[in-house]
Order: structure tokens, then sequence, then C-alpha cells
């Protein structure tokens, strides 16, 4: 094959984040309205590589996707050894809102998946006049606990193979088998203990259950993308926060928990549409 | 179907090396018909019918036939396509010592899914 290089640009941003100084990895693409892309629990910015390499997004968008402390190239904060990992809804927010400010984007564009997806609705709740849109991808109020989550981080058990093996039925079975284990690849590649602190926000923390009736979708447009497969966030999780917030749900055929990693052309087939009214509107 | 799981998985080379630490029995009840899955290095040595009088075994299985038969259908709808997808929606009982089975977790995902490969 020839070599060449992709147009994704990665680079370290310093700043502070939650009052603590952080190096986080950033990565971006494309020229346009800002479309900052928040990974999964226990995974990274890769998982967006679909999204940032594609012409028809780039033409338009400014696509700009960061690993959070802790997952991918980003360190964890100095002192990471003495604490344990946990990350809760105000800490996820108030990252995001700084990590917009530190790259000065000017109401951006929020996508997020999973842990990502529930995000964007405590951003929905509390700082809709901060985004021109939120895109909410396996997007559910509420998770109940299913499995205990201990499993992923202890020493007698690899906490990357266990990671991989708790989220690979996620993943639809229709998808390419080069993309699935890409995807897997990047759960095998977490750090101890941080898919399982992810979790803490997913399962127990982040809960919003309570407060989605009070999302006013007017202030700022949501848009929710669910995959058929997800058993995670279900579907029903889905149209239930569409149908509490008046937010716009379409369920993806032949596509799980990670539509953007595990099948990225099926999934831009979704996404292209929403992209076009948001840029339209 | 699974009678032939022990063909199935010996026949997979690379699934046989990912299991190569693993040296368990475990239950699947499929309905009420019970079978000890006996597996060395990976390998599955023996397929036991019941009924038992004291089985032995690390973790066990139970799900109704139904739930197990759209499970290993080539291709599975929503919500059956995995073991934990059966687990979530309250088909699938998992129980006993869960280490052998979360310590090898891809490689008995795939175990149980094998019939899949000769499912019409």
């Amino acid at each position: 094959m020839t070599a060449s290089f992709e147009p994704i640009v990665g680079r370290y941003l310093n700043l502070d984040l939650l009052g603590r100084p952080h190096r986080l990895y950033v990565e971006e693409a494309g020229a346009g309205i800002p479309l900052l892309c928040l990974h999964t629990a226990g995974s990274d910015a890769r998982q967006y590589r679909g999204v940032l390499n594609d012409a028809r997004v780039t033409a338009d968008y400014r696509v700009i996707a960061f690993d959070m402390p802790w997952h991918g190239k980003s360190s964890p904060p100095v002192g990471w050894q003495d604490e344990e990992y946990r990350l809760t809804s105000r800490d996820y927010v108030r990252m995001i809102v700084e990590v917009a400010d530190a790259l000065g984007l000017d109401k951006p564009v929020v996508m997020g998946c999973s842990i990502g997806g529930r995000i964007v609705l405590h951003l929905a709740h509390e700082h809709p006049e901060r985004f021109r849109a939120l895109i909410g991808l396996e997007s559910a109020a509420h998770v109940a606990p299913y499995y205990d989550v201990s499993w992923l981080h202890r020493p007698d058990v690899h906490g990357g193979e266990v990671c991989a093996g708790v989220v690979s039925g996620l993943i639809a079975p229709t998808a390419p088998e080069a993309e699935r284990w890409e995807t897997l690849w990047h759960y095998m590649q977490g750090g101890p203990g941080v898919f399982k602190g992810d979790l803490y926000f997913y399962k127990v923390d982040g809960d919003i259950r309570d407060r989605v009736d009070q999302i006013d979708t007017r202030r700022c447009p949501l848009y929710l993308l669910t995959g058929e497969y997800d058993y995670s966030c279900t579907t029903e999780g889905t149209l239930d926060v569409a149908r509490r917030t008046g937010a716009d749900a379409t369920i993806m055929k032949g596509l799980g928990h990670f539509p953007m990693s595990e099948e990225p052309g099926r999934f831009l087939s979704y996404l292209m549409p929403v992209l076009k009214r948001i840029r339209d509107a | 179907m699974i009678e032939r799981i022990a063909d199935l998985v010996n026949a997979d080379e690379r699934l046989v090396w990912r299991g190569r630490f693993v040296h368990t029995t475990f239950l699947i009840e499929i309905g009420e018909a019970g079978y000890l899955v006996r597996i060395v290095d990976g390998r599955v040595v023996a397929v036991t019918p019941g009924p038992f009088v004291t089985p032995n075994y690390s973790f066990a299985l139970r799900a109704p036939r139904d739930a197990w038969e759209t499970f290993w259908q080539k291709l599975p709808p929503p919500g059956f396509n995995d073991l934990f997808a059966l687990f979530k929606r309250g088909l699938l009982r998992i129980e006993g010592d869960l280490h052998p089975l979360m310590a090898n977790l891809l490689y008995f995902k795939d175990v149980l899914a094998s019939p899949r490969k000769v499912a019409s």
C-alpha cells in the first residue's frame, strides 16, 4: 500500500482542569462549526477516527476529540497513584466546559457516546445556552448495574481482557471484524481501574432521571442516535428520554453501543443528516 | 446443539489458545436439561448430560431452552446476541465461583456461542 497521512492532527494541550494541571491529548480535523466528541467509558478518542477522517463532515465542521484524563494518551493528574479514579457528573460537566473554553470554542456542538451520551443530557439541563446543539449516542437517563464491576479491577483478573470481554457483546454481530477488534483493543489498553471509575458515573452518580423532564430542547436542540443491539443503553431508554424532552431520536439498525468505531460508514449514514440539520438551522 | 460444543471448540485453534490456561468444569442448564462441560487447557474434554446426584462445577449458566436456541441463531436478534445481553434481560442466571468465567470472558463467550458456527 502507498504510505499516506490521515488529515487528523494530534497535539498535547496543557491546561488546568478541575483545579489541577493536566496534559491532555487532543485530535482534530476540519474547519467550521466546532464539534467536540466524547468517547465511551474506559476507551479513548480513537473511537472517532471515522468521523475525523470523513471529508463530508470536516467540510463544515471542525471535529475535535480529546482523551479524557486517565484515558488514551492523556495522563492522569500528578499524585494519581494515591487516589482511586471515580468520574462524577459535576467533574465531567466541568471538564467539558473547561476544555471547550481552553480551546476557545464558540457555541460548539457536543457529541458523546455512552457516558458521553449521558453527559450531554446533563449539559442540556445545566448549560443549554453554551452549545449550538447536543448529540447523544447510546444515551439514556440511567442504566442500572447488572454485573459486579469489581471484576474490572483486581489483580487476579487481567483488566484489559475483562474490560474487552464485558463490552464485546455490545457491538452488533454484523460489525466488520477489523472494526470490532479495534474497538475491543481500545478497551484492552485502558489503565487499571479506569473503566470501573467511569462506570461510577454511568451507573451511579450520573443518574439524571429526576431532571430529564426539565430539559428544554427549544433552548438547545438535542439529537439521540442509538444502536438496536445496545443492551446497556437500551433503545427503550433512549426513546424514553426523547418522549420526555422532545429530542429527535433515531434507532440505528445494525449497530450497537459503539456506532462510531464498530462500523463508521454505517454510523455516518445516520450522523450526516443530523449534522446537516444542525448546520442549516 | 450443546453436544457439538466439544468438536466446535476444539477445531478452533485460536479459541483453544485463548483458553490455554482454563482448567475447570461448568454447568450449563438448557431449560430442565443440565450438562457438565469439562475444559482442560482450553479444550473441551467432556460434555456430560445430567441428571446429576452431586454435580461438582465452578460456575453455572441457566436459561430457558428457547433463550439458548435464539442465542444460537446464526444472526441472533438484539437482546440475544451475547451472554451479558441474556443476563441483563433476566433470561440467564450466572451463579457460583465466577473467577474462571470473568478471567477468561472472551474465551467463554465464544465457547458458548460456538453452536452459531453450524446454525442454518
